[in-house]
């Protein structure tokens, strides 16, 4: 996976490319908008970084210039600005996801990972497979090994979630911005005792475990074998 | 001396005075074109009357002359003329020698001319020939008898002269007293004025200096300036209220933002001090969640200073609060569940109000969070209830916990910011989530109202909490 990150703060940029190269993530860096906008033209990449104050050319414009352009690489939106209505002129700018600083790298990059994936997945599969799991997105049924589990609507679609991103890291508040569509900060462990619930339900009765706890980070659908 | 100066110029500055100087102007013209207007019909009438006397006469003299000769007309013209108050009588012959009256001199080529003389001309009386200078001006009828003689008969143009005199003496008489009674007037009006204006801005003067207690001073009579000192005084509330709160946000900033700091830092200090591999391990594990902590706090500063400033965000609109109240129910209700707590719902149906999806999100998943964590572990059947319905006018949802509940008189305490009644901070938490509650519900035009659940019980009276919203106009 290739990665632009345009960042105007050198350290927390530095920081981020040693970071993203240690999980095995190549990127460029742009530290203002002008060049960055220039990288985004020139070079392909699966996803951007784009921060949201940048000097010569704010952030909103470049993604606005970028899609006009006919360029639809997913972008991630890094803010110092955090409220609801920021991140909805984010988002309508052109933008696919939206960051509020300060970040973990580990939401960062299981969202860059997301973003970055996003154009392989495919949307219209009617059903997810992780390992002997099966989720039907059509008859919205669930089997484990042939067997029918029953699930509640939200358990549903946070499986669905889950199994969509299989393989791959996703965070807490990931879950409650796509299965819940609330992007505050929910203190508590709300999430986790979801996901609890939900564990319990699809490996009561099964030797291997599909939903793993990423410490640190968040949750992951995979199947044991082929870790 | 000074000080009077100062105080008529600074009575010339204010607006009563600079008003009633332009009316006093425009009334003055307006009494001189009146006055000059009556003045001068009336000065015309006059002459008109003038004129006509005089006609006459010299008709009824010519009549004299024409019944009783030469001498019948010389007797008559001596008799008038002895009269107090006469007038000019002339006799001359043909070629204008002055051959009888009661004029030694007259502005030369007066006689020629037969009529009425259109142009005032000057003339001179025996008596006063000798006195001097002063020439009097006179209107004349010239008519030549039929023997060819001229006589003049003319009248002092001095009664005209004394009306206009006197005309004019009114007019400044009048303008006189007008403008003394505006200047008596600037005075009053214009002094009370600046007194009421000093003590406002003397009461401004105090107000910046920084004692926003104050207030500006009112009359009471409820005229402009009691207005006006009203709806700043309001104003100045307002400034108050958030400048309380503002010092009281930095102060407990200062207490609640160290105090993570502080353990921060010590975490740090003493990992360097042992300096072993999995011990720095933990330790920094510890302070991530130290951080995402003061995070959490600045966040939540951040977005109730926002809402509170009436910033509101750009998404306000007709939003389904029944399915947020549901959403954000099955998203707490696991929790409540794993903590031990009944939780039940009564969510009425189909409710609409206008606001924003994510602010009255948080705002009940604050609440909710709240009655967990007070509810857990109290006493009985520890129970969480959540309720929506339509009440008059007004939507009411609310969340009822039965935990320790809150003292009534400590209710205006609990929305402010970081204030927790927990002394010893044992729960988890920023002190925040009813600040930003009541900053959401504030931003919604609507309120916040605490309750006991339990009114009734002497333990456990629990806390309801109601958001109450303006209901959806249709």
């Amino acid at each position: 996976m290739k990665l632009l990150i345009v960042e105007d703060d050198l350290e927390a940029a530095a920081y981020l490319a040693k970071a993203f190269r240690e999980a095995g993530i190549v990127l460029d860096h742009a530290s203002d908008g002008e060049s960055g906008l220039f990288l985004a033209t020139e070079n392909s990449y699966d996803v951007l970084v784009i921060d949201r104050m940048l000097p010569r050319r704010d952030g909103l414009s470049l993604i606005s210039e970028l899609r006009q352009r006919n360029i639809h690489t997913p972008v991630l939106i890094l803010s110092a600005l955090g409220q609801v209505d920021d991140r909805v002129t984010g988002l309508r700018a052109g933008g696919d996801d939206y960051l509020p600083k300060p970040y973990a790298f580990s939401e960062l990059l299981a969202r860059v990972e997301v973003l970055g994936r996003r154009k392989g997945t495919p949307e219209q599969d009617m059903v997810y497979r992780v390992g002997d799991l099966e989720l039907d997105r059509l008859s919205h049924t669930v089997k484990r090994a042939g067997k029918e589990i029953l699930l509640q609507p939200r358990e549903f679609r946070l499986l669905e979630y889950l199994m969509k991103n299989a393989g791959q890291v996703v965070t807490r508040t990931m879950l409650l911005e796509n299965v819940w569509d609330y992007h505050f900060d929910p203190q508590t462990n709300v999430i986790d005792v979801h996901v609890s619930r939900l564990r319990s339900k699809i490996e009561k009765d099964f030797d291997q475990p599909l939903l793993r706890t990423v410490r640190g980070a968040g949750y992951m659908m995979k199947e044991e074998a082929a870790v | 001396m000074q000080r009077l100066l100062g105080r008529l110029t600074a009575l010339y500055r204010t607006t009563a005075v600079r008003l009633s100087a332009v009316y006093l102007l425009l009334f003055a013209a307006c009494a001189a074109v009146l006055v000059f207007y009556v003045s001068s019909m009336s000065e015309g009438l006059l002459q008109q009357q003038m004129r006509e006397a005089v006609a006459q006469e010299a008709e009824q003299i010519e009549r004299i002359f024409d019944n009783n000769g030469m001498n019948g007309l010389l007797r008559t013209l001596e008799r008038r003329a002895r009269q107090p108050g006469a007038n000019l009588y002339i006799i001359a012959s043909p070629t204008g020698e002055v051959l009888a009256g009661n004029v030694a001199s007259i502005q030369p080529g007066v006689l020629d001319t037969e009529g009425w003389t259109t142009i005032p001309f000057r003339y001179q009386r025996y008596q006063e020939e000798a006195r001097g200078t002063n020439r009097p001006m006179a209107y004349a009828q010239v008519n030549v008898l039929s023997n060819g003689l001229r006589i003049l008969v003319g009248r002092d143009l001095g009664e005209p002269e004394n009306f206009r005199k006197l005309v004019r003496q009114a007019l400044m008489v009048a303008l006189g007293v007008m403008g003394v009674g505006a200047l008596a007037i600037w005075y009053l009006i214009g002094r009370n004025a600046l007194k009421r204006m000093d003590r406002m801005s003397d009461a401004s003067q105090r107000i910046m200096a920084g004692d926003l207690s104050q207030r500006l001073p009112t009359s009471g009579s409820g005229d402009e300036f009691d207005r006006l000192s009203e709806s700043l005084n309001t104003m100045l509330g307002r400034i108050e209220k958030l400048g309380e709160g503002l010092k009281q946000v930095s102060d407990n900033i200062a207490h609640d933002l160290k105090t993570p700091l502080t353990r921060l830092r010590n975490k740090a200090e003493a990992a360097l001090a042992v300096g072993d591999g999995a011990d720095h391990r933990s330790a920094l594990e510890e302070m991530i969640v130290e951080s995402d902590q003061l995070i959490r706090t600045f966040n939540a500063l951040l977005m109730i200073s926002r809402v509170e400033a009436g910033q509101a965000p750009a998404e306000m609109s007709a939003v389904d609060i029944s399915g947020i109240t549901h959403d954000s129910a099955e998203l707490y209700e696991p929790v409540a569940e794993d903590c031990g707590l009944k939780f039940t719902t009564d969510i009425a149906e189909g409710i609409e109000v206008k606001g924003n999806r994510e602010l009255v999100g948080q705002a009940l998943g604050n609440l909710i969070d709240n009655a967990i964590k007070y509810a857990e572990g109290s006493d009985g059947e520890p129970d969480i209830r959540i309720s929506l319905a339509r009440r008059d006018n007004e939507v009411v949802l609310a969340v009822a916990d039965s935990g320790p509940g809150v003292p009534e008189d400590k209710y205006g305490d609990v929305i402010e910011r970081f204030v927790r009644l927990d002394a010893s901070r044992s729960k988890p938490g920023t002190g925040l989530g009813l600040s930003l509650v009541a900053a959401v519900m504030e931003m919604h035009q609507g309120r916040l109202e605490l309750d006991a659940t339990h009114p009734d019980r002497e333990n456990n009276r629990g806390l309801t909490v109601r958001m109450v919203f303006p209901v959806l106009p249709d």
